[in-house]
């Protein structure tokens, strides 16, 4: 027997064990997120993906479905706190979207635009970060850089290796590389990683192809994000079940 | 006209006791620039100097970027000419990835999208921001003397302006993405093959664009014949010319070596390779402008400034490579009686020459089948230096960037066209102030002498503080004490108004 909750009014079946995201995606129902990805343990930390259950805020990734519930998701009021959101982890960053690379094909912008982001609308906090150029292949830039933990999570998860790791805390924290000498040059990153591949900014990159993608033929310039997330998760779904 | 261009206004013997009259036009982020005279008792003009503040700080701004970035990045330098820092970064670029030789694909594409901007940039120029002054006088109305004004009086030739520029814009779009902005040149090529659709779509208003240019040309010609004596000897003066040719001779906006003439039209250098730029030209610093002056070295800082842009280039090129540009080149060329044609005016009728050649070059590139090649990218043997050099609608951009092993740029070295125009631009300051503002009670009409005088070399502040045709200025006279005299301002409405 098939369960199902209510998402914003519309019955969403789910299977056991799967959280209200999960379920959402499944049925086509888009829920921002970032720091989220089907094919990793979730990390509940860009809180994007909050939804209001019995007047709670919950973070749709970690909470698990329940039979009959409802949850509150695409209002007025949560899209305004999404929005916020994403201000923040811009304002938090150095993010100069006019000449990054990775501009047409970054989930953060296609995020802001999703939830409709106009401006920065917190002051800029402009932290000092440190690139690490020193990789022949791979680039990190830790300007835009989220600590979404996408790459620490690939990593480990995914790339069988264990490069990266979140150190300090709060606005001081700073994605950084588990090698002796705590550069990349000296890690065991590879272009063809996972963890490369699915940092949602241009925070960790493959060198020198920037710009090859033209405008007009990036990920996001021809779909929405919400429509390339959702197929997607149901190819990962018909593959993984 | 003076034997070589007079160099006395620049600095005043005795300064103390001289009044200051600053021209300051209020301005955007492009740049900003200032006129200041001092003047005795009796008005007479002791000294006359523009200042500009250029992109200071950028060089450093870059530092540390990787080097694919900066083709796209070196864009936001301006708002008026972002397609030549684009490809004058990525030629440098191509350096540094081995592409000493692009695809024939792909530098025929990126001649499109330069031979667009072009385009767009001298029809934006002449048909709004140079026509008032050339149609209505430059001490016309200042209520009629602007593109309103021309639009009102002239329409045919207000909608051919913007038509023509819209094209170019257009040329831009269908290569780059946008129309301001975009991306295209990447180190060693291009990102983006042309598709028949697009080349369809830009030939279908290249003859309507071809027959508007001829026109423009006609009327560029026809103000500056029209009015021989005046237009030949305002802000005129003798002076080196610098600009790309072709290894034949010939006029080129892409690519070629720097060639140099003096102000007699013989050659100083012909053919330096763009990667030994510095062997022939060094920048001099001096204390009251931000902006360097460059110098031809065999000549020394004294007498080797020069001119750059439509005039140098006109000057310089043997041939049109097109017919219908050979045709007006040759008639232009006529007034110089043998050598080089030195009056600042003249840099308008150049310009529309330049157009013309635009429009024609656009026209053989559309028709030429490489344009649909799909060979886009190439590299060779990396290095850690890279030089691009390119004819900006403005005059020779120069980019130089030198990277580490981690790709990232470690040092950079831009000038820009309105940098190597820095000394011809204050010299052209002079000579009107001496001629026209000697002695007088200053007038609207009589400052906006010296702003038709800067406006002709079309730089980028020209641009970037009256994209309507209204420069906002602010005169003060000081007494040498220091006490405002007086004081003249004039509106964004382009009303005076003492205050
Ligand atoms: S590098 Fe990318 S994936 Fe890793 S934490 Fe930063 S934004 Fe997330
Ligand atoms: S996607 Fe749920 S907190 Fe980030």
């Amino acid at each position: 027997m098939t369960s199902s909750f209510f998402l914003d009014g519309k019955e969403i079946p789910f299977k056991e064990g799967q959280t209200v995201l999960q379920a959402a995606m499944g049925a086509g129902q888009y829920i921002p997120h970032l720091c989220w990805r089907p094919e990793l343990e979730p990390h509940s930390s860009c809180r994007l993906c909050i939804v209001i259950i019995s007047g709670k805020p919950f973070s749709s990734c970690t909470q698990p479905a329940m039979e009959g519930q409802k949850v509150e998701c695409n209002t007025p009021k949560l899209n305004a706190m999404r929005r916020a959101v994403t201000q923040l982890l811009f304002v938090e960053g150095n993010h100069y979207c006019p000449s990054c690379e990775e501009s047409g094909n970054c989930k953060l912008q296609a995020t802001a635009y999703h939830v409709g982001m106009q401006d920065s609308h917190f002051p800029h906090q402009f932290p000092i970060r440190e690139r690490d150029s020193s990789h022949p292949r791979v680039n990190l830039d830790r300007d835009r850089c989220i600590r979404c933990e996408t790459c620490v999570r690939a990593s480990r998860e995914l790339d069988g290796k264990n490069v990266f790791a979140i150190h300090g805390r709060g606005i001081k924290s700073r994605l950084a590389v588990n090698s002796p000498t705590s550069l990349l040059k000296d890690s065991g990153i590879s272009p063809d990683d996972m963890a490369v591949k699915l940092c949602p900014t241009g925070a960790l990159t493959v060198k020198r192809v920037g710009f090859e993608w033209p405008i007009g033929q990036r990920i996001y310039d021809k779909e929405s994000l919400a429509t390339i997330e959702l197929r997607e998760y149901a190819n990962q779904e018909a593959v993984h079940g | 006209m003076t034997p070589i261009a007079n160099m006395q206004l620049e600095t005043a013997i005795h300064p103390e006791g001289l009044k200051r009259v600053v021209i300051e036009p209020i301005t955007r982020v492009e740049g900003h620039g200032k006129i200041t005279l001092l003047m005795d008792e009796q008005n007479q003009v002791k000294q006359a100097r523009l200042h500009i503040v250029e992109f200071r700080g950028f060089e450093k701004f870059i530092q540390g970027r990787p080097y694919w970035e900066i083709p796209v990045l070196v864009q936001r330098l301006c708002g008026i000419c972002p397609v030549s820092h684009h490809l004058a970064a990525a030629k440098a670029m191509d350096m540094l990835v081995g592409a000493r030789k692009l695809t024939p694909t792909a530098e025929k594409l990126r001649r499109l999208l330069h031979y667009g901007q072009t385009l767009q940039s001298h029809a934006l120029h002449f048909f709004h921001l140079a026509s008032p002054d050339l149609l209505f006088g430059f001490d016309a109305e200042v209520a009629k003397r602007n593109i309103i004004g021309v639009i009102q009086a002239h329409p045919a030739i207000a909608v051919q302006g913007v038509m023509l520029r819209k094209y170019g814009q257009e040329v831009i779009r269908v290569l780059s993405g946008k129309r301001v902005h975009g991306n295209f040149a990447i180190p060693g090529g291009v990102n983006k093959k042309l598709t028949k659709e697009d080349r369809d779509y830009l030939m279908k208003d290249l003859d309507q664009v071809l027959e508007w240019s001829k026109g423009a040309v006609d009327i560029a010609r026809g103000i500056y014949t029209g009015n021989l004596a005046e237009n030949a000897s305002f802000g005129a003066f003798r002076s080196n010319y610098l600009s790309l040719t072709a290894p034949d001779g010939s006029f080129e906006l892409y690519d070629g070596g720097l060639r140099a003439t003096d102000a007699n039209g013989q050659r100083i250098f012909d053919q330096v390779n763009n990667d030994h730029y510095l062997r022939h030209i060094h920048e001099e610093v001096k204390s009251w402008s931000y902006m360097k002056f460059p110098f031809i070295v065999a000549l020394g800082n004294d007498d080797g400034w020069y001119r750059v842009g439509p005039l140098a280039r006109i000057n310089n090129a043997d041939r049109m490579p097109t017919p219908l540009a050979e045709e007006e080149r040759r008639r232009f060329a006529a007034m110089g009686e043998g050598g080089p044609v030195h009056a600042t005016l003249a840099y308008h009728w150049a310009r529309m020459i330049e157009m013309l050649y635009a429009a024609e070059a656009i026209r053989d590139l559309l028709d030429d089948p490489d344009i649909y090649g799909d060979d886009l990218l190439t590299q060779g043997e990396r290095a850690l230096e890279g030089v691009g050099v390119i004819e900006a609608p403005r005059g020779t951009l120069f980019h130089h960037y030198v990277v580490d092993e981690t790709d990232s740029v470690v040092k950079a070295n831009l000038i820009v066209a309105t940098t190597n125009n820095n000394t011809a631009m204050n010299v052209a300051v002079r000579e009107v102030a001496a001629h026209y503002l000697d002695g007088q009670e200053l007038t609207e009409g009589l400052l906006n002498h010296l702003e038709v005088a800067i406006r002709a070399y079309d730089p980028c502040l020209s641009c970037a503080t009256h994209a309507l045709g209204k420069m906002p200025l602010e005169v003060e006279l000081l007494a040498a004490n220091g006490n405002l005299v007086d004081r003249l301002v004039r509106n964004a409405d382009g009303h005076c108004e003492e205050k």
